[in-house]
Formats: C-alpha cells, structure tokens, sequence
C-alpha cells in the first residue's frame, strides 16, 4: 500500500530544492530549481539574510558557485540562469560606485538591488500560490466521482475543438509517415522462371523484338535477369539473335 | 394523458420530491451540474431547486454518508468523502495521477492569477522560460487560449478553463485566496 513508484513522491514542500555536496564528495544532490529566482530565494534563506537588505556580494558569490557546480556536472545551464548572473553582477558593481557628487543630497538615489527585490517579492508570492494550488490538487484527488455510466460516451464528440482535430490530424499523420517506412517486398524473378517465360512466349510468335522484351521488365534486378536468360537461350537452343540493320532493333527468333 | 400530464404539471412538488428529484439527476451527470439547469430540467423555480440542494447536502452531512454533494466549477457533483480515499484507492486500484512539476504549477499560479496572460508576461514574473510547462498544462487542458493581445508580436493570451476548476476543487476563480494573501508569508 505505501509502496508507490517515485512520480508519485513528489512533494511540492520537500522537493524545494537543496544543495548538498561538492564535486569532491561523490554524493552530490542539486535541487531542482524552478529557476533563477528560485535559486536566489533559496541562497537568501540559507544565509538567512533580510530580503530587502540582501548581501549582493555574498550572495552573488554563492549563486555563481552554484552555476558552476552545475557546469562542472555538466549539466546544460539555462540561459535564464545565466541572465540573472549578469543581473547580480551588474547590481555587485553598481553598489560598489562612489554616490554621483552632482546629485544633491535630498535627491533620493534608488537602490539598485530595488528591481530585483521587487520581483523575488513577486515571485514568491507565485511561488506560495503554486504550494497552495499543489494541496488544493492533492486533496482533489482524494475525492472519487462515480465512474461513466452508458450515455456518457455518446456524448463524446461534443467536447472537440479545432486544437484536437488538428492533435489527431498529426496523430494521423504521424502514423502516415510510419506506414510510408514499410519494406516493400520485391517480387525475385528467377533464372528459370525467365527462361521458361522466353521459351513459351518464343514458341507461341516465334519471335520476340528485344526491346520491347526488356522494356517490360520493372526493376534492374529482372533486367539483368532477363539479359543473361536471353544470353542463355541463345546459347542452347535453337534461337538466333537478329539484327537487320545497324542500329536496329534486336529480334530473338526461333530457327528450326 | 394529456390530462394526467397536466395533472402532474399543477401539482407543485413537495420540497422531499425535489429533492430526490435533485440527488438524482446529480448523480446520472458525468459532469458538475448547474442549479440553473437543474431549474429548467425540472421546470422549477431557481430558489426551490436551490433550496433543495441545500437541504440534500445537509441530509448527506448529517447521517455522516461516504458520499457528498460538493459545489465545483460552478454546479454540483456527488462524490466520496475525501477521508475515505485509502480505502476507495485500495478497491479500485488506483494510484494518485502523475503531480504537476514545480514549473507547471509555478506556471498555472501565474497564469490563474494574471489572466489572460501571455508568455512573455509569464516569463518576467517567473525568471525563466515557460514553454514546455504551458504546453504540459495545454496537454492537461488546464489551460486554454484566450485570443491574442493587440500588442507588438500580437502574442497569444492564457488563461485557465473549467478542468482547472474541476481538478484544483474550486466553486469558481473567486475562490481562489487573493494573491495578496500570499504576501504575509514573505517575511
């Protein structure tokens, strides 16, 4: 009963995400974060540093620290990840510049850390929504409808927009394709077969126009077939091969 | 028959009639079914259908049913109590379906609070590109298109449908909590 296979464990609380390790140690566990934000929320949290006074130095460290770990495991960092290091590195260097002398005094310089506080505020609120509607879903989930009874498939094609006409016109499709991949089987004319098609066909007319002969012929395979069956006819048999004038067509004809 | 018929028509139903009358008809629709609807099926008044209900989801309450009749996605349903899901899992044999990934749920938080929304606003708020979580919920018809925005590019608008209602157990997008309330947690 408790036994239930790892998609199942999810859980939205303790799958935030968590760094344990370094690349020395073997046991490297890396959260799965849902992106930038989420990261640089977690390294605020864990250096439990206010959000709106957040060490930009230190924390710009750890983030691109993390960057590199996950580049040293390689594994593909998003580019969203990289913008927001371009972000904390810019904020790092604007916090570092001498206040403008020619800015007066009562003027009010904005925080450069402002934006970004702004939007892991915003964020975060998201982010508390998500958990709410990952237990809203779960209780859902322990709520059982009674199952379709008989007229519930008849009234299955009124629920279909065009998006699932054309979801099934690529299933179509799709499947096209696989049916155009099927081997075609050629049909393997043999020696014999050849030779026993020439001797009928020549005691029946008596004489066979090459060209034609070879024309009816469906695949380079059953041509050479055919060549080396005439060649053969011609050899044993009492057939001659005729040309009347140079350049023309080639008559096998049968000589008794 | 016709007088019979007639018969039937003047003599108003009784509030236990209709109330059977109710539990029934919530219980043959495969989907959340309406008071509205309910009203017109059964020719009667939006208020004493609406009376029924309620006093159908108090019977079921008080003898302590393994059934309830639940307002979702604006219409009432008849389903298991959620206490009992052990046991109903175990008989039909059944496991929780597949949860969303933090992305997608990230994804919908955003897109069910700042509907209609388009990609790239999605993107501003969650730091990172959402492409693959929008066409999961698609796939889950959790989410629908909703028109484009008349602006630059004329990108495509989100928003939630009904299955979003359905599936998260909300009477309709008011119920949501207000996104303001998540404030107090930031701290």
């Amino acid at each position: 009963m408790n036994e239930q296979p790892d998609q199942f464990t999810f859980d939205f609380h303790q799958s935030t995400a968590q760094i344990v390790g370094t690349s020395d140690d073997l046991k490297i566990k890396i959260g799965d974060f849902a992106g930038p934000l989420d990261l640089l929320l977690f390294l605020i949290r864990q250096e439990q540093a206010n959000i709106f006074d957040i060490p930009i130095a230190s924390i710009t460290q750890k983030y691109l620290d993390y960057i590199r770990l996950m580049k040293r495991l390689d594994i593909a960092v998003a580019a969203d990840f990289l913008v927001m290091a371009a972000t904390l590195i810019e904020i790092k260097s604007r916090m570092l510049l001498p206040r403008d002398p020619f800015v007066g005094e009562e003027e009010e310089i904005e925080d450069p850390r402002q934006e970004l506080v702004d939007r892991l505020l915003e964020y975060e609120q998201f982010k508390s929504a998500a958990g709410m509607l990952y237990e809203r879903s779960t209780i859902e989930q322990a709520i059982f409808k009674r199952g379709p009874i008989e007229s519930d498939d008849n009234n299955a094609e009124i629920d279909a927009s065009v998006f699932d006409l054309l979801t099934v016109f690529q299933k179509i499709v799709a499947r096209h394709v696989d049916e155009i991949k099927m081997e075609i089987h050629r049909e393997e004319v043999s020696l014999a077969d050849m030779l026993r098609t020439l001797k009928s066909r020549l005691s029946v007319t008596g004489e066979i126009n090459m060209l034609t002969f070879f024309g009816e012929m469906h695949s380079k395979r059953e041509l050479v077939t055919a060549f080396i069956a005439v060649l053969e006819i011609v050899r044993s048999e009492g057939v001659k091969l005729i040309q009347g004038t140079t350049f023309g067509d080639i008559i096998l004809r049968k000589v008794s | 028959m016709t007088e019979d018929e007639q018969d039937i028509q003047k003599t108003p139903r009784t509030l236990a009639e209709l109330v059977a009358l109710a539990e029934a008809l919530i219980f043959v629709a495969d989907e959340p079914v309406t008071t509205k609807l309910l009203a017109e099926v059964l020719d009667e008044e939006r208020d004493s259908v609406k009376a029924a209900i309620e006093e159908l989801v108090r019977e079921y309450e008080s003898r302590e049913s393994g059934l309830q009749i639940r307002e979702i996605a604006g219409g009432w349903q008849l389903a298991t109590r959620t206490e009992l899901h052990e046991d109903v899992r175990k008989f039909l044999k059944t496991r929780p379906s597949a949860k969303l990934s933090l992305a997608s749920l990230e994804t919908l938080a955003v897109i069910a609070y700042k509907q209609p929304v388009t990609v790239p606003e999605i993107l501003e708020i969650r730091g990172v590109q959402s492409a693959s979580a929008i066409r999961t919920l698609l796939d889950k018809r959790l989410i629908v298109a909703k028109g484009r925005k008349e602006t630059v590019g004329r990108p495509m608008q989100y928003g939630t449908s009904k299955d979003f209602l359905v599936q998260f157990g909300l009477r309709d997008l008011t119920e949501l909590p207000s996104i303001e309330d998540f404030e107090d947690l930031v701290s």
